[in-house]
């Protein structure tokens, strides 16, 4: 598999927006020949009920992604750190607001 | 890891209710199993659009003419959600349509019956899309992340599919004798077909188990069936049309509606390639690649020579 085609339109991932003051969230894929069509596309494909008020795309090669093999050195070390939450900290009753 | 602990790894998140992403590792039949369910499911959705897109120019008005534009519309971005979540398990889209053409990958069978009237855009909507929703729901809880998504917008879209074809049903249930008399002779086409997209019965059903073990199918195809039965008797009451089976009766000990037989010899046949318009989706299909050759070349051109030149700017 993956035989990639030479004429096969590069693939692109799409962010949206869904409304301002949000990030943009990936949605999906397609297939552009390049950024403007790919920003036209995503539009009707992604966007047909108003899901967004901006579009991002990237082309899918570029996107460099973390290894899940390597899940557990990356994310296991903040585990034990539970004093970085506010719940770990007793206030007296009396506290308010805090 | 052993190979046998990725598999322990991958049991144990599929034990978990946790969902499998492409870079996960994953059991080869597994791939294998969602590149075919999956691209069956996006090929079902493109040429889907075939047999409503016979009707665009012949909608009775403005007004449905606009919505079945609007759903077709929807199919083909169904469609395309469903490629790209396939694409993500290491297949090209390239590949996936020449399975297509080639014939080699199926679609959906109930799209190689023929549209003869107004009132099978109503069918289609009503029971094709009911019955594609039934399966579809449970799907948005399947384990592959990217199909769920996918999964997820399809259901969110398909509702409006099936109520508008309801409200077609519904207005020409409640007109003329000749209107009444074409929605009920649309039903009676579509419905042992609609019965049978569920798939094959449970006891000839070989994939079924281990689809289910690995959570790419939540229900079995007969359980999917008689819940698309047991609402649509009910619907079929409202529109006062007649169920198309002489032997469907409820079954109180069981709690649902007991039906008659399929005939799966004529499924069997349309799967193989016999049914009313298989080659007619097909040829449509592929001459509308082929002649689309010339855009998707032109585009790629047009992109490597505007590239070229924003280089050549750069450089100067």
């Amino acid at each position: 598999m993956n035989n990639t085609n030479k004429n096969e339109w590069p693939l692109w991932e799409v962010f949206i927006r869904s409304k301002a003051g949000l990030d943009h969230k990936h949605a999906g894929s397609l297939h552009a020949a390049d950024a403007q069509m790919a920003i036209e596309n995503a539009r009707d494909v992604y966007t047909r009920r108003m899901e967004g008020v901006s579009i991002w795309v990237v082309e899918s090669k570029n996107i460099h992604a973390s290894d899940p093999g390597e899940s557990e050195s990356l994310y296991d070390p903040a585990n034990d750190k539970i004093y970085r939450h506010p719940t770990f900290y007793n206030l007296p009753d009396e506290v308010k607001y805090m | 890891m052993t190979v046998h602990s990725f598999q322990e790894h991958f049991d144990s998140l599929i034990d978990r209710e946790l969902t499998i992403e492409p870079r996960d590792w994953m059991p080869d039949d597994y791939r294998k199993t969602l590149i075919r369910q999956i691209s069956q499911h996006a090929h079902s959705e493109i040429v889907g659009m075939l047999p409503e897109g016979n009707w665009i120019t012949r909608a009775p008005s403005l007004r449905r003419k606009a919505v079945l534009l609007a759903k077709i519309q929807d199919e083909a971005g169904h469609g395309l959600y469903l490629y790209s979540a396939a694409e993500t398990l290491g297949v090209t889209r390239d590949e996936l349509y020449d399975q297509l053409h080639s014939g080699k990958a199926k679609y959906s069978s109930i799209f190689n019956y023929p549209t003869l009237t107004w009132a099978d855009m109503g069918a289609i909507g009503w029971l094709v899309d009911g019955a594609a929703i039934m399966n579809q729901v449970p799907l948005c809880r399947t384990s592959y992340g990217p199909y769920a998504r996918a999964m997820v917008r399809v259901c969110k879209e398909e509702s409006f599919h099936q109520r508008q074809g309801f409200e077609i049903m519904l207005t020409l249930s409640k007109g003329t004798e000749v209107q009444k008399k074409m929605a009920q002779d649309s039903f009676n086409r579509w419905w042992w077909p609609s019965l049978m997209m569920f798939g094959p019965p449970d006891a000839e059903s070989p994939h079924t188990e281990q689809s289910v073990r690995w959570r790419i199918k939540r229900l079995t195809n007969d359980e999917l069936r008689q819940k698309f039965i047991d609402v649509t008797v009910e619907q079929a009451k409202v529109l006062g049309l007649e169920m198309p089976d002489k032997d469907l009766v409820w079954n109180e000990a069981r709690g649902h509606y007991d039906s008659g037989a399929i005939n799966w010899d004529e499924f069997w046949n349309v799967v193989k390639g016999n049914g009313p318009c298989n080659k007619q989706r097909l040829e449509t299909r592929k001459k509308a690649w082929e002649e689309g050759k010339w855009v998707r070349d032109a585009a790629m051109a047009n992109a490597e020579k505007r590239k070229a030149k924003k280089e050549a700017a750069k450089a100067a």
